[in-house]
């Protein structure tokens, strides 16, 4: 109903505005981002199916029944493909009040570069919604454009009203559902200005800092960490500008509105509209595709569900009991079973004993017997043989699995990958036909990788199945890629490696639910956590106004935390500068313009030197430890000179003591069992003084005993420093 | 005719798209969107009626597969075909009368002749028809004088009677488009006054000093109770707020300003309160066959309840919600699922829709039906434009509004 008059509002003339502006809308088809690889190398993003229609239909039916009259589709990665699309798509053939246009710009890699590219087209007159082509909404925006318009008429300088809505981040991991990070946001509630930002909340602080300003200015301030970003913005268009003039705005969020938040010299301010009954969420990560089909089967999105044929082109589907979706030409066994909350595609072919669960499967695929698919995302035309498992894997479209093959949680197939017989393809793995771009371009934030950029060297499968006879066991001609080969006999398909992060942040934008062990790690630490707060009377925010009425600087401190880590890269990059033959009085220079950058102690940049050369003694090829302690022992000589430049006090030996301790715990566990050795090295080498040691192991001796292995490692070495002290004395 | 196909496309669109919604509005833009499909129709010169038909029958089926829960959509469509059929039959039978008028008269005797084996077969044809048809119209039929006349042998056709033919023809079937447009209007008509023709009822059946019992909202509803109202009737109303869409609270805040003395009570409490009401008044969605009713959530209950307190359970429905299918059709979708956001506020209950924890699947789910099957035996009376109905009568009310060729619209046309 609200649509309706939404529709009618915007279609009937204004009187008061003559020249009146039809409401216009910018949708980026692209997210700039690498989170969709491998399957956006070869399909971009917003034309992957999502419950069978590609996203960006829900998001032009959306602009549609909003009453927008002229969308700009701004394609960049895939820009053909997207064109293509929209040409044969019904979108373009509609006549009437709703206009979709394509923008072609093929350099863009980020939003910035986008909205840069569509002020140079002059093709936005007034206010425009600004929404990515991943987002799904049923809102109105009837009344956040009447606010955006009125407060405009006020005040000039309100430039955007940015769409927010309540949801609880889970309270264990301090994600929401979308498996995005926890967002913090300061809005004034009379006005409803967005005072803060904060997307990247660093959980192991329990604590935000605020300028003081802040709280000077505005009266009351609501702070909020249940508020999603649903990523749809309305902009007037000084947005435009105001990127044009900050050409190094890249992101929407971390740039823009961040920016803006801390300008005070312009002045220009964001407002917040929050929606309650109304779905509206972004595709950002493959956990949110998985929130949000749940989301659409369960209705959510109502008129944007299977059954209702909201876009033209998909066929009609029955809804049963339990929230089961029918196309009206599957052809099911009657043994074959479709349990709750599934959506089986037109022409797919269902064989005996087989189930599936909570999962989504498109048009003409084939599903053998005995085969169970749970929580999973199959696209069309896949084909799937007798007795595989899948179990929260997407597969993309022209897949061919073969008998037997199981998918462990999280497995994402990209396009036309071919698994071979009774292979078993672990968890979280990618498996796409194209290579891995090498790492260094893939920090960037490009939807596709260039054809020219480096490829990761891995064997082909190929190779294996134009040598069909050869053994199954991999032949191990790279040990680093051997793991390629789990495609199996007659596969077809390279497996990605995961990225730095590892499993560690792998889990958390699967489509596989979180494993239980990390649930449980989470939900220790949230106790203890609590416990820490409880100790601490004043809870979360009173904490934070202490913060801001102390002296600290704002918005610097901080930073601090979040570029500690930036710091020591820093400083290990200048390191093998300085291993590459730069002279050591321009080592030290950098890292003391470094420090002052960063604005960190004299005992950081020890901790971080000292980092350095562990890691590059380590570096160096070693068979045992006693390898590894001469390597250690000659490094740690010839940067002594270096290092001793920066230990000038005790507190500095301390932490580089505590650094090395650190290390031997987690990130260079090669050195633990030589710590004492390594120890003994350090003070005859004159790195550490005695003083130094000693009151290091007095420091420990109230600890945990897990803390204590070094000491007690070191006990013979610190009772012969003990006596050796007491004998000077004496 | 492009800008007819634009005209549908559009109208598919906004029925796709839920942008027209309830059973009055559909109702009365399909009837529109067929008046104009008809008058841009161009004729051929045989079988007009059949290439109306066809025409109908295709656009027809674009609207009810569009939304297959707005069974107005369909009634309307099967209405206007029965209209064609109908005009075409009355046309044939004036032609003949006519013809019956003509072979009296002296003039042009000759082309008389020609023509009577064209028509006297026309005639046949709405004959044999007729035997299916209602016996309400067989008295217009009664005196066809068509049987009476025995068919020429072909070899007396000839050229000159081609030419008054098609002529005759091209006449009738200017006409026979004509007066569909006039039935169709007829129709268009009805549906907009069904609601005064409803409510003109409303004395008999509700008297002073009672308590009616409704829930939700229904715009039949409400006039019905306003039309007693004015014609003073002093009586109470209870009013079911009709969760989740609480369309109740509407009704209320309506007869209020009416100056009707208004209880509301929430769906939970219409059992307690039955025992005092004298009879329940509710709005329907579609009314099917065999009188099953398909009304909105919530009405079954109350229903059920009325049976048990011997409560009269009257339902109020214009005639084009009266549908010619049963519930137990395969192609009667007979619900519509709404958004859950109606009953739970998504914000609060995000955390219990965490798919990563809890294996994936979520545990919550929450169900949001539009509406409720009340069985025929539910039913103590229909009130329909046409008068007060049985829900075992509904079946001739059928076979008077539609033909029973048409109660297929679908899988004649595809097949």
């Amino acid at each position: 109903m609200a649509q309706k008059k939404g529709l009618r509002s915007s279609s009937s003339d204004d009187p008061e505005e003559l020249a009146r502006v039809p409401l216009q809308a910018v949708l980026l088809a692209d997210s700039f981002a690498t989170k969709f690889r491998p399957i956006t190398l070869e399909r971009p993003k917003v034309l992957l199916p999502l419950v069978n229609a590609p996203m960006i239909d829900y998001t032009l039916a959306w602009l549609e029944s909003v009453g927008v009259e002229e969308a700009f589709v701004l394609c960049c990665a895939h820009s053909q493909q997207v064109k293509d699309y929209l040409n044969k798509s019904q979108w373009m053939k509609q006549q009437g009040t709703f206009a979709v246009q394509p923008i072609e710009s093929r350099d863009s890699i980020s939003a910035g570069d986008a909205l840069r590219a569509i002020y140079n087209f002059g093709v936005i007159r007034g206010d425009f919604v600004l929404v990515s082509g991943d987002t799904v909404s049923n809102m109105s925006l009837k009344e956040a454009l009447q606010e955006h318009k009125e407060r405009r008429k006020k005040d000039p300088l309100a430039v955007m009203t940015m769409v927010i809505k309540q949801s609880k981040p889970s309270s264990l991991t301090h994600q929401t559902r979308l498996g995005n990070d926890e967002i913090l946001m300061a809005i004034d509630p009379d006005t409803k200005e967005l005072l803060y930002y904060e997307d990247k909340t660093d959980q192991s602080q329990r604590f935000i800092t605020l300028d003081k300003m802040l709280l000077a200015n505005t009266p009351t301030l609501h702070l909020h960490n249940d508020k999603q970003d649903c990523y749809i913005d309305i902009c007037s268009p000084e947005v435009l500008s105001l990127f044009t003039d900050n050409f190094d705005y890249q992101h929407l969020r971390r740039h823009f509105v961040k920016g803006l938040l801390v300008d005070d010299l312009m002045g220009y301010k964001i407002f917040t509209h929050e929606i309650h009954s109304s779905y509206a969420a972004r595709i950002d990560n493959f956990r949110s595709y998985d929130t949000i089909s749940k989301d659409i089967i369960q209705r959510w999105a109502y008129p944007m569900v299977p059954d209702v044929q909201y876009f033209g082109s998909c066929s009609q589907m029955k809804l049963d009991r339990l929230g089961i979706y029918k196309a009206p030409e599957v052809n099911q066994s009657r043994t074959a079973q479709i349990r709750a909350f599934s959506l089986v595609g037109n022409g797919t072919t269902i064989g005996d004993h087989s189930e599936i669960s909570n999962s989504v499967i498109g048009q003409g695929c084939t599903i053998g017997r005995n085969v169970s698919i749970q929580g999973s995302y199959i696209w069309d035309n896949v084909i799937i043989e007798d007795d595989c498992k899948l179990s929260h894997a997407l597969v993309c479209d022209g897949v061919h699995l073969r008998a037997g093959v199981v998918l462990e949680p999280g497995v994402i197939l990209s396009f036309k990958v071919e698994v071979g017989q009774k292979i078993v393809i672990p968890a979280y793995s990618k498996v796409s036909l194209l290579p891995q771009p090498s790492k260094q371009d893939s920090d960037e934030e490009l939807e596709y990788a260039d054809a020219n950029s480096g490829v990761v060297e891995s064997p082909s499968i190929t190779s294996i199945v134009n040598t069909r006879n050869v053994d199954p066991v991999p032949d191990s001609s790279d040990a680093e890629h051997s793991d390629t080969s789990e495609v199996g006999i007659s596969g077809v398909g390279y497996i990605w490696l995961t990225s730095e992060g590892g499993h560690e942040e792998e889990w958390r934008h699967s489509i596989a639910p979180i494993p239980a062990e990390k649930l449980m790690e989470f939900f220790l630490s949230a106790h203890a956590d609590l416990e820490v707060s409880n100790q601490d009377v004043n809870s979360l925010p009173a904490s934070g106004e202490l913060q801001v009425d102390s002296e600290s600087t704002g918005f610097d401190d901080g930073e601090d935390y979040r570029d500690s880590a930036d710091f020591e890269k820093e400083v290990e990059a200048t390191f093998h500068r300085a291993l590459a033959g730069v002279n050591q009085d321009n080592v030290i220079l950098e890292i003391n313009s470094l420090r002052l950058s960063y604005n960190m102690s004299h005992a950081d940049c020890a901790g971080s030197l000292f980092y350095s050369i562990m890691r590059s003694a380590l570096a160096f090829p070693h068979s045992c430890n006693r390898e590894l302690l001469l390597n250690t022992g000659k490094e740690l000589g010839r940067w002594k000179d270096l290092l001793k430049h920066y230990l000038k006090t005790i507190d500095e030996e301390i932490e580089v003591l505590l650094k090395f301790e650190e290390m031997c715990l987690e990130t260079a566990k090669e050195f633990a069992p030589l710590f004492s050795a390594i120890l003994n090295h350090l003070y005859e080498k004159d790195i550490l003084s005695e003083d130094a040691i000693l009151s290091w192991a007095e420091e420990k001796e109230g600890a945990d005993e897990s803390d204590k292995i070094f000491v007690k490692q070191s006990e013979q070495f610190l009772k012969w420093l003990r006596e050796a002290s007491e004998d000077e004395d004496e | 005719m492009p800008d007819v196909q634009a005209l549908v496309n559009d109208f598919v669109l906004k029925l796709k798209r839920r942008k027209i919604e309830g059973s009055h509005a559909s109702a009365r833009h399909t009837a529109e969107l067929l008046r104009s499909v008809i008058s841009h129709q161009r004729m051929r010169q045989t079988n007009q009626a059949g290439a109306l038909i066809d025409a109908v029958k295709a656009v027809g089926e674009q609207l009810i597969a569009a939304n297959p829960v707005e069974l107005a959509v369909g009634n309307i469509v099967r209405r206007v075909l029965h209209i064609i059929r109908e005009e075409d039959l009355s046309s044939t039978a004036t032609a003949i009368e006519g013809l019956g008028l003509s072979a009296g008269s002296d003039d042009d005797d000759e082309g008389q002749y020609e023509d009577r084996p064209a028509l006297s077969a026309a005639a046949l044809a709405a004959a044999a028809r007729s035997t299916l048809r209602a016996p309400s119209l067989q008295t217009l039929l009664g005196d066809i004088p068509g049987s009476a006349v025995t068919p020429q042998p072909p070899s007396s056709w000839g050229d000159s009677e081609g030419k008054s033919k098609s002529a005759d023809k091209n006449l009738r079937s200017r006409k026979l488009k004509h007066d569909v447009i006039e039935a169709i209007n007829e129709l268009i008509q009805d549906i907009d006054t069904c609601h005064e023709q409803v409510s003109e009822q409303a004395v008999e059946h509700i008297h002073q000093n009672e308590v009616i019992l409704t829930l939700g909202r229904s715009r039949t509803v409400k006039e019905f109770l306003c039309a007693a109202k004015e014609k003073n009737r002093s009586f109470r109303v209870f009013v079911a707020e009709g969760a989740p869409r609480y369309q109740g609270h509407v009704l209320a805040k309506e007869l209020v300003g009416k100056g009707i003395q208004t209880t509301v009570i929430t769906d939970s409490a219409v059992f307690a309160m039955i025992s005092r009401v004298n009879m329940v008044i509710v709005g329907a969605h579609a009314i099917m066959a065999n009188g099953g009713v398909v009304a909105p959530v919530g009405i079954n209950m109350v229903a059920l309840a009325a049976q048990r307190h011997a409560v009269p359970f009257v339902v109020v429905a214009g005639s084009h919600k009266l549908c010619p299918l049963y519930p137990h059709n395969s192609e009667v979708l007979l619900n519509d699922l709404k958004s859950p956001s109606d009953l739970v506020d998504f914000g609060e209950f995000s955390d219990c829709m965490d798919f990563g924890s809890h294996g994936g699947s979520p545990l919550l789910h929450v169900v949001n039906p539009a509406f409720d099957y009340v069985p025929p035996k539910l039913v103590s009376l229909f009130i329909t434009d046409t008068g007060g109905h049985n829900p075992s009568y509904m079946y001739r009310l059928i076979a008077d509004y539609y033909s029973a060729d048409d109660l297929v619209v679908k899988q004649r046309s595809t097949s």
